[in-house]
C-alpha cells in the first residue's frame, strides 16, 4: 500500500517535471492566522514573481484547532502541500508517521544553524524534516516612559528588578508586573521558561533533566517556581482571571509598567502602544554572573509527503531557505527571528534589542520541549497549571515541583531512579 | 373567546416585570457586542460599556470584513448548507418519527434507541472516518458534504423530539383518515405533518444553531475559498498572539442576523401552527 | 396474534431516508473510531489490547485522577444546569404563554437571541463583563454597592466551574423555553376552559392543569440537558482553554475526551485513549437514555389531543 502510494508520486513529480509551464497550486497549512495578510500582501507576490509558473494559497487555521484538523486531513489525506512545523516532537511525530517527508539532502539545509534545524530533526539528527523559519526570544519589555516618569531603570540583577517593582508599586499609578494566570501558558511561558535558564543554567540544566542528572524537585528548578509565587505580589487586581488579550491590552493601554513578554509581541506592541517603549534581558541573579536567554526555535516548514505537487512544493521551500524569504520575514514580523546563518538586516529597534542579547547572553531552548513532553503526562502542559498554581498561590513551589517530579518519573525512565 | 377577563392589573405588571427582568439579562451581553463592534480597539478595552461616541466611532472591523476575505459569499455558503440540510432533517426526520411513532412493528423500540445513538456520541469523533469516505467520494470542498454532514447529525434530535410530538397526534382524526381509504402517505403529509407544525419549528431552531455556529467541519470537509462559511472566515481574525476582536465582533455579530431572522420564520410557524391546530 | 400481515412497505419508506443518511455518515464513522478503544499504538503499529485501554483509564492514577475528576465536574455542571435553566426556562415558558400577553413574541425573540450566539463571542463577552481589568461586573455591582462582592470569578478554582455553568445556563435556555412553550400552546382552549368553570385559575391552573400535561416535554428537556450537557465542550474551550483552567477544576468529560483524543500543544493526539473515553461518556449517556426511555418515560402520561 505504502509503496503503492511512494511510486504514485514519484510517477506524479517525474510528471509534474515534465509539465512544469503549466500552472500549479499548492497550499500551505497553517497555524499562523496573525500573518495572513503579511503572506497575502508581501511573501506570496515576492515569490509568485520569480515563479510565475506557481500559485501559492496561504490557508491558516485557527491556533486551537490547528492540530487537530491538520492531523485530521493528514490522516484521511486531503491536506495541503506544505506543512508548518510546530517544533520538536509534534512535527517528529508526523515524520515518524511518515506523513512528512525527509528534506535532509536539500542544499538550503546548510544555510541554518545546526542548533535550528536540532527542533525539526530526529533524536540522532540524521534526518531533518522541516525548513527552519523563526526562532522567539524572551524577555521583558516595558514602558519607557513610565520609568522615565518614575526615574527608574531597566535591572541587570534580580534585586534591582524587585527594587524597580517595589517602586512602581509604591507609586500606584501603573501596574508593576503584567500578567494573568487565566489562560495558563503565559505564566508558564513568559514566566518560568522566561527566567527558568537563569537558574538552572540554560543549557546545562535542561541537557541534565534530559539525562536524568538534574530533578525538577532540585533547588535550581525550584527557584523560578519561588520567583514566580514572588510575582503575585506585584500583578494587577483579580490576576486569576486575566487572560492573555487582557495583558497585552492593559500594557498597549498604558497601565502597566513591565511586561513579561515573548518577542512576537513587537509588532503588536508597536502597531497599538502610543508611548516608547524599551526591553531587558531576564536578569541574572547577581552582578557579573552569565545572562540566558530562551531563544525558541517556533515554526518552520515541511513537506506533506502524500503531496501531488511536490516539484512546486519543493521549489517553494528552496526559496524558503534562502536570503531572500529570511529578509522579508524578519522585517514584516519583526519579533520572529529569521534563522538563517547570513545576517538578516533587522531595522525594527526592539528588535534589534531582543537580538542583541544573542552576543553577551547564553542560548537555551525551552526545557519542557525536547524529549521530556513525549509521554503522558505531558510536562509542558503540566507546567501551565504548575506555573498558574503557584501564582494563584493554590500550590507552594515545592508542592508544585514535587507534582511534576512525580509525573515526569511516571513515564521517563532516566529520571526513575 | 374566553368567557371572564383573566387578567388583573397587579398580576400584569407583575409579569411584565419579571419578562423584562430577564430580557435585560439576556440582552445585555448582546448590547456589549452590538456597542463595541462599533469601536475602536482602544475605545473596547478603555471603557467597554461607553457607547461609540465620536471619539470612538470605528467601524474599522465592519471594514475588515468587507475588504479581507469574500464574506458576501460565505454568508451565501452558510445560508445554502443550513437551509438545505434543514429541510432534508425535517423532512426525513418527520418521516421516520413517524414511522416509529405510529406503526408497531417488531424492532420499533430498537430501531428507536438506534436512531438516538447519534445525540450521545459527539459526531466530531468521527472526523477522520467521514473525511474519509468524502475524500473517496470527491466530495471534499464541496458544499455537499457539510449538508451530508449535517443531516446526519441532525436527524436524530429531530427524530426524537418529533416522535414524542407525534405520539399526541389523535388516532381518531387519523383512522378517520383509513376509513375515508387514505393512503398512508397521504395521511402523513396531509393530516399529521401540519398537526405538528410547532414541534417541527422547534426541532427546526435547535437543529439550525448547531449548523450555523459550526466551525470544525467547514474546517475539516470544505476549507477552500469558495466553500467557506461565515463562522469559518471569522476565525481568520482569531490569531495565535493577536486577535483583530474588531473584525471577529463585527463579523460575527453581521452573522447572527440570518439566523433571527429564520428563527423569527420558525416560531411564527409555531403559533400558526397551534392556532390552526386548536381551530381544526 | 400470528395474523399474517403483509410488508407494509410504507414503514420501510418512511425511514430509509433518515436510516440510510444517518448510518452512513454518522453511525459506521462513528464506530469505526468508537474501535480504537479496543486497539493501542505500538511502535511497530497498532494492536488489539481488547479492553486493556479501559483498565488504564481507571486503573492508571494519572488516568483514573483525570476521568475523575472531569466526571465530578460534569455531574456539577448538569446539575447546576438542570437546576437553573430548566426551572427559569420553564417559568419563562409559562409567562409567554399567558392569555393576551403584550409583546409576547418581542420576549421571546429576545430571550432567545444568546442561544443563537456562537461559541466564540459567548466565550469573548462574558470574559469581558466579568473581568476584574475592565470593570463592567465590578462597577456594577458598586452601583448598587455591593462591589465587595466581586471576586475574579472565572479565575478561582472554587468559582471556575459553576461561573461557567451559568454562563451556559445563560445561553441555552432558549431551547427548554421554547419546547415547553410549544407543549404549553399545544393544550387545548377546551381543557383551560373547563378547568376556568371549575374556578381553577392562575398558579393552581398552571400546578394542577398545566404541568401535569407538560410532562413528557419536561422529560425530553431533562434528558437532552443531560446528554448535552455529558457532550459540552465548546464553551469550557472557548472559555477556560483546551487545559481547562484554572489546575483542571473547569475540566468535563468532553474537554477532557478532545484533549486527549486530539492532543493539545505539545501534547499528541491519542486516538486510542480518546476513543476510551469516548466510549466510557458514550455508556454513560447510554444508561442515562434508557433510564429515562425505560423508567420516566413509560410512566409518563401521554394526552392526545
Amino acid at each position: 500500500m505504502k509503496s503503492y502510494a511512494i511510486a504514485a508520486i514519484l510517477l506524479g513529480t517525474a510528471l509534474a517535471g515534465n509539465a512544469a509551464l503549466a500552472e500549479t497550486t499548492i497550499t500551505i497549512e497553517s497555524w499562523r492566522n496573525d500573518d495572513l495578510p503579511i503572506w497575502q500582501k508581501e511573501i506570496i507576490p515576492a515569490f509568485e514573481k520569480d515563479h510565475p509558473d506557481i500559485k501559492v494559497v496561504f490557508a491558516p487555521s485557527a491556533p486551537t484547532e490547528y492540530n487537530a484538523a491538520l492531523n485530521s486531513k493528514l490522516d484521511a489525506g486531503t491536506a495541503g502541500d506544505l506543512i508548518t512545523c510546530r517544533p520538536y516532537d509534534a512535527s517528529l511525530a508526523l515524520y515518524k508517521k511518515g506523513q512528512l517527508a525527509d528534506l535532509s539532502d536539500m542544499a538550503e539545509m546548510k544555510n541554518f544553524p545546526e542548533v535550528a534545524k536540532s527542533a525539526w530533526q530526529t533524536d540522532d539528527g540524521a534526518h531533518t524534516f522541516c525548513m527552519p523559519m523563526a526562532s522567539v526570544i524572551h524577555g521583558f519589555i516595558y514602558n519607557k516612559d513610565a520609568f522615565d516618569e518614575l526615574g527608574i531603570t531597566p535591572p541587570k540583577t534580580v534585586d534591582e528588578f524587585y527594587a524597580d517593582l517595589d517602586k512602581i508599586k509604591a507609586d500606584g499609578s501603573y501596574i508593576p508586573l503584567d500578567m494573568g494566570t487565566h489562560d495558563q501558558w503565559e505564566a508558564a511561558t513568559m514566566g518560568y521558561q522566561n527566567i527558568g535558564p537563569t537558574y538552572w543554567k540554560g543549557e546545562e540544566g535542561r541537557k541534565a533533566l534530559i539525562a536524568g542528572t538534574q530533578k525538577l524537585t532540585d533547588p535550581d528548578w525550584v527557584e523560578p517556581l519561588k520567583q514566580l509565587a514572588k510575582w503575585s505580589n506585584y500583578l494587577g487586581d483579580g490576576y486569576q482571571a486575566q487572560t492573555y488579550p487582557d495583558s497585552q491590552n492593559l500594557f498597549t493601554l498604558g497601565r502597566a509598567a513591565i511586561y513579561p513578554a515573548g518577542s512576537w509581541e513587537i509588532p503588536g506592541f508597536e502597531a497599538q502602544a502610543d508611548f516608547k517603549m524599551g526591553a531587558f534581558a531576564p536578569p541574572v541573579q547577581k552582578v557579573g554572573d552569565t545572562c540566558y536567554i530562551s531563544d525558541q526555535p517556533d515554526h518552520a516548514m515541511g513537506l506533506n509527503a502524500a503531496s501531488k505537487n511536490k516539484d512546486a512544493a519543493m521549489t517553494f521551500l528552496q526559496w524558503l531557505g534562502g536570503q531572500d524569504f529570511a529578509q522579508i520575514y524578519a522585517n514584516s514580523l519583526p519579533g520572529f527571528f529569521a534563522l538563517n546563518s547570513a545576517p538578516v538586516d533587522l531595522k525594527d529597534p526592539l528588535a534589534q534589542e531582543f537580538l542583541s542579547w544573542r552576543k553577551d547572553c547564553k542560548s537555551t531552548i525551552r526545557s519542557t520541549y525536547q524529549i521530556l513532553s513525549r509521554g503522558t503526562p505531558n510536562l509542558e502542559n503540566a507546567t501551565w497549571a504548575a506555573s498558574a498554581n503557584v501564582m494563584n498561590g493554590t500550590q507552594t513551589p515545592e508542592e508544585a515541583a514535587a507534582d511534576l517530579q512525580k509525573d515526569l518519573a511516571s513515564w521517563y525512565k532516566p529520571q526513575q531512579n | 373567546m374566553s368567557i371572564s377577563a383573566r387578567t388583573s392589573m397587579p398580576r400584569t405588571v407583575a409579569v411584565h416585570t419579571a419578562l423584562i427582568l430577564y430580557t435585560l439579562i439576556a440582552l445585555f451581553p448582546v448590547f456589549v457586542i452590538l456597542i463595541n463592534s462599533m469601536k475602536s480597539r482602544k475605545a473596547i478595552f478603555r471603557e467597554p460599556l461607553a457607547l461609540p461616541g465620536p471619539d470612538t466611532f470605528d467601524l474599522v472591523g465592519f471594514q475588515t470584513v468587507l475588504t479581507q476575505g469574500n464574506f458576501p459569499l460565505y454568508f451565501g455558503n452558510s445560508m445554502i448548507v443550513t437551509v438545505v440540510s434543514l429541510a432534508l432533517v425535517l423532512v426525513f426526520g418527520a418521516m421516520a418519527a413517524f414511522a416509529l411513532s405510529e406503526y408497531r412493528f417488531r424492532g420499533n423500540f430498537l430501531m428507536g434507541l438506534y436512531l438516538a445513538i447519534g445525540i450521545m456520541i459527539p459526531i466530531r469523533l468521527g472526523t477522520v472516518a467521514i473525511l474519509k469516505l468524502m475524500a473517496a467520494a470527491h466530495l471534499t470542498n464541496t458544499l455537499t458534504s457539510l449538508i451530508l454532514v449535517y443531516t446526519a447529525q441532525g436527524l436524530p434530535l429531530a427524530i426524537f423530539i418529533l416522535s414524542e410530538f407525534m405520539r399526541t397526534v389523535s388516532d381518531d382524526l387519523k383512522n378517520a383518515g383509513r376509513i375515508d381509504g387514505l393512503s398512508e402517505y397521504w395521511i402523513f403529509f396531509t393530516l399529521v405533518l401540519p398537526l405538528v407544525r410547532p414541534a417541527m419549528a422547534t426541532v427546526a431552531v435547535f437543529t439550525m444553531i448547531p449548523i450555523w455556529n459550526d466551525l470544525w467541519f467547514p474546517l475539516i470537509l470544505a476549507p477552500s475559498e469558495s466553500t467557506k462559511t461565515v463562522t469559518l472566515g471569522a476565525q481568520t481574525f482569531i490569531g495565535q498572539y493577536v486577535t483583530n476582536w474588531n473584525a471577529v465582533l463585527a463579523s460575527l455579530s453581521l452573522a447572527i442576523l440570518p439566523v433571527l431572522v429564520l428563527y423569527m420564520i420558525f416560531s411564527r410557524q409555531l403559533i400558526r401552527g397551534i392556532t390552526s391546530g386548536a381551530v381544526k | 396474534m400470528s395474523e399474517r400481515t403483509p410488508f407494509r412497505w410504507h414503514i420501510a419508506v418512511f425511514l430509509a431516508p433518515a436510516v440510510v443518511i444517518y448510518t452512513l455518515v454518522m453511525i459506521i464513522p462513528l464506530f469505526a473510531t468508537l474501535d480504537l478503544s479496543l486497539y493501542s499504538a505500538t511502535e511497530t503499529g497498532t494492536k488489539f489490547v481488547g479492553l486493556e485501554n479501559f483498565r488504564t483509564l481507571f486503573g492508571d492514577a494519572h488516568w483514573a485522577e483525570q476521568f475523575w475528576n472531569a466526571f465530578w465536574n460534569n455531574v456539577w455542571f448538569f446539575l447546576i444546569n438542570m437546576a437553573v435553566q430548566n426551572p427559569v426556562g420553564i417559568a419563562l415558558a409559562a409567562l409567554l404563554s399567558l392569555p393576551r400577553l403584550r409583546f409576547a413574541a418581542l420576549y421571546r425573540s429576545a430571550i432567545f437571541v444568546p442561544t443563537i450566539l456562537s461559541f466564540v463571542i459567548v466565550g469573548f463577552v462574558w470574559k469581558l463583563i466579568l473581568s476584574p481589568i475592565w470593570g463592567i461586573a465590578p462597577s456594577m455591582l458598586a452601583a448598587i454597592g455591593l462591589r465587595h462582592l466581586f471576586e475574579p470569578w472565572l479565575g478561582q478554582e472554587t468559582t471556575a466551574l459553576t461561573t461557567v455553568a451559568l454562563i451556559s445556563v445563560w445561553q441555552f435556555i432558549g431551547i427548554p423555553m421554547m419546547l415547553i412553550y410549544a407543549a404549553l400552546l399545544s393544550i387545548p382552549e377546551e381543557v383551560i376552559e373547563a378547568a376556568e368553570v371549575d374556578g381553577i385559575t392562575g398558579m393552581a391552573q398552571f400546578w394542577k392543569i398545566k404541568l401535569p400535561l407538560i410532562l413528557p416535554s419536561i422529560g425530553i428537556i431533562s434528558i437532552l440537558t443531560f446528554v448535552g450537557n455529558f457532550n459540552a465542550f465548546d464553551l469550557i474551550y472557548v472559555a477556560q482553554g483546551a487545559l481547562a483552567g484554572p489546575d483542571f477544576s473547569t475540566d468535563i468529560l468532553g474537554t477532557f475526551m478532545y484533549r486527549t483524543f486530539f492532543g493539545f500543544q505539545l501534547q499528541l493526539g491519542d486516538p486510542n485513549m480518546g476513543a476510551t473515553i469516548a466510549s466510557v461518556m458514550f455508556f454513560i449517556i447510554l444508561i442515562g437514555v434508557c433510564l429515562y426511555l425505560f423508567g420516566i418515560q413509560r410512566r409518563l402520561r401521554r394526552y392526545q389531543f
